[in-house]
């Protein structure tokens, strides 16, 4: 009897999480619009700044990562960092979407001519 | 502290470790954080069979030893503030009588997901916050699956 009410709360507690982390993706995804520029930033700080109009290769931070923009999509192809990561997150064109390579703390963020929600967090 | 006590603290610490080596050769799908946390079985059975505060010494020096073996010093960043933030929740969530093993489990999972992606938001901005519903979802299946196997080392094994 005790291990069965033990379980109900732990079911309890992964449905709850379950649905959060539903409401958060609907949430945080919501509205989302294809991005006009693709806006890379180190530690935070924004390095450079590419249309996704306009197709290119641009090597980032130094050459670590090699950012690849072409038919309005953006990817990274290469990575310095033993495990890619990056490279595997594919190609974002939607405003807030975002490619991150931990080691370099980098990221790659689409954004677009307006604010989005995320912009309103940031303050 | 007992012998046998520092023997068996010894012994999670060691098997912590290999499980971490254990799953670093795992291949990532491809999402920053998704991951199985085979160790937290190590830091689970510890809290159960010998209490929070071995448990939070297995885990932080478990933290400590990956990173300076297998990893890099981001690496121990985001590990740190990870395990921290899942020990805390998992010892609290240890002392309600209501949760259980798995309950337990998936707590530490969640948290240390979302303490990963607070250490992430401190260093790279606020974009991150676009991985928390799927780390979030990422870190109650993988908790559900080792809180299961923790709940049967728990019962089967004698110390």
């Amino acid at each position: 009897m005790k291990a069965k009410g033990k379980l109900r709360w732990d079911l309890v507690l992964i449905a709850a999480l379950l649905l959060l982390s539903g409401v958060l993706y609907f949430t945080l995804n919501h509205g989302r619009q294809e991005g006009g520029q693709v806006v890379v930033r180190v530690d935070g700080l924004e390095v450079e700044r590419h249309s996704l109009a306009v197709n290119g290769t641009f090597p980032l931070n130094g050459g670590s990562n090699i950012l690849v923009i072409e038919n309005g999509q953006a990817w990274l192809s290469e990575a310095n960092c033993p495990d890619h990561i990056c490279v595997k997150q594919g190609k974002i064109h939607y405003t807030g979407q975002v490619i991150t390579c931990l080691p370099n703390r980098l990221t790659v963020t689409v954004e677009g001519g307006e604010s989005n929600g995320i912009d309103l967090v940031v303050g | 502290m007992k012998t046998k006590k520092i023997t068996v603290m010894a012994m999670c610490i060691a098997l912590a470790m290999i499980l971490s080596y254990v799953e670093s050769q795992i291949p990532s799908p491809g999402i920053p954080g998704v991951k199985l946390g085979l160790a937290n079985l190590a830091v689970i059975f510890a809290l159960y069979k010998l209490g929070w505060k071995e448990a939070a010494g297995i885990s932080l020096l478990r933290v400590l030893l990956v990173s300076l073996l297998f990893g890099h010093v981001a690496s121990l960043m985001y590990s740190a503030a990870g395990a921290a933030l899942s020990l805390l929740g998992m010892i609290l969530l240890r002392r309600i009588p209501q949760f259980g093993c798995v309950a337990v489990s998936v707590t530490g999972g969640v948290l240390h997901n979302i303490g990963q992606i607070l250490m992430a938001w401190a260093l790279m901005g606020s974009n991150v916050i676009y991985y928390l519903p799927v780390l979030l979802f990422s870190g109650t299946v993988a908790g559900v699956v080792i809180g299961i196997v923790a709940a049967l080392l728990i019962k089967r094994i004698k110390i």
